[in-house]
């Protein structure tokens, strides 16, 4: 599946800052631009079901809304939250960092065309720590067409327009789910994996990650029912590594 | 290691649990932003296994269900998963399509077959 580059329309690109126009209009031009993402709205209804999954697992609204502030990475909230009571520290915290590890690379592949060469790395921190896959896709799609010095501001801006999303679909999910009858409240639940599922089958796009993907679907069902404690971890190797050897059959095959 | 999260203060387990193994991945990214080839073979099996947790996730969270999801038989939840999908690959591969299209399936399930206490 190739990836083409897809053509901004002229009302959003009449939203970015113009060359040499003062700092914070980078910033004020992500933040802008957050809220026109479809995306951002498909990561509200994520954490609205994550949201919804807090107050099913007793937790309060606040540690709920300070969880989706601070860590702002859906998949590690809902692996840290479902290990809450059943496993272990150090399996939590093992299944919590596995599932980050995927963030090294977006980051790495974001910094290099944000930063100028007087960039301090301490300025850096900030853009990265807003690095989720939402804020990722927009940012590589948007920050190529806004001037270089205003590009930090400009990341800077998509991420906090969608933490603030994001938080404020944690505590309606959470205050949702409270006053819902339960077939709704199982339908807030179910958005969380149903949202996981799609955005990630649709940026699955290499083999590798396709074939990793379904075996992972596939496998770890039945690793959880046969109650292995690391079902998720086994299963992520597994597939992973599958998924690897098949880019490299594939390879060799061509 | 056998303490669970419960033993501790909510608050520290969010930060030590939560939000320090997940955030240092970000910050080494920000230090190795110069030394790594994003093209590299070691990253491309980093992300197949990142993507593979992904799945893992979304299979904990329909067989191994919180709350009243689990009232929804479990057939019904990998019904609605699968239409989902089969929306997304269908509509132009729209993501708020495959899960309105996942969401309708699961609710009417729910009334047709839930098990609400």
């Amino acid at each position: 599946m190739s990836s083409h580059a897809e053509p901004i329309e002229d009302e959003r690109a009449r939203a970015l800052p113009p060359e040499g126009a003062p700092g914070w209009t980078g910033f004020a031009a992500g933040l802008k631009a957050s809220f026109r993402s479809v995306l951002a709205y498909a990561l509200i209804g994520t954490f609205v079901g994550y949201g919804g999954l807090c107050l099913d697992l007793g937790l309060s609204v606040w540690w709920a809304a300070l969880s989706t502030l601070f860590i702002f990475a859906a998949p590690a909230q809902v692996i840290l939250v479902t290990t809450l009571g059943a496993g272990t520290l150090v399996q939590a915290a093992l299944a919590v960092t596995l599932s980050a590890i995927r963030l090294l690379p977006m980051v790495v592949a974001l910094l290099p065309m944000i930063r100028e060469p007087q960039t301090r790395t301490r300025d850096l921190i900030l853009p990265a720590h807003f690095v989720a896959v939402s804020m990722w896709v927009e940012s590589l799609r948007l920050a190529p067409h806004v001037p270089r010095e205003q590009r930090v501001g400009f990341c800077n801006g998509i991420g906090t327009g969608m933490t603030i999303m994001s938080v404020a679909g944690t505590v309606a999910g959470y205050l949702l789910a409270a006053r819902l009858p339960p077939t709704f409240a199982a339908a807030v639940l179910f958005l969380t994996p149903m949202m996981f599922l799609v955005s990630t089958a649709r940026g699955a796009t290499t083999i590798s990650d396709r074939v990793a993907f379904a075996l992972g679907l596939a496998v770890t069902p039945g690793l959880i029912l046969a109650g292995f404690e690391l079902a998720l971890l086994y299963g992520a190797l597994l597939g992973g590594t599958l998924g690897y050897a098949a880019h490299r059959l594939r390879r060799a095959a061509a | 290691m056998s303490a669970t999260l419960r033993d501790l203060n909510p608050y520290l387990v969010l930060v030590l649990i939560g939000f320090l193994p997940n955030e240092i991945w970000r910050w080494m990214g920000v230090f190795v932003a110069r030394g790594i080839d994003e093209k590299s073979e070691f990253l491309v099996w980093v992300r197949a296994v990142a993507t593979a947790i992904l799945a893992g996730v979304i299979a904990q969270l329909i067989f191994v269900p919180a709350g009243s999801l689990g009232t929804i038989p479990l057939w019904a939840r990998l019904a609605a998963l699968g239409v989902g999908f089969a929306v997304l690959l269908g509509v132009r591969r729209s993501i708020i399509a495959g899960v309105l299209a996942g969401e309708v399936v699961l609710i009417a399930a729910g009334m047709a077959f839930g098990t609400a206490r």
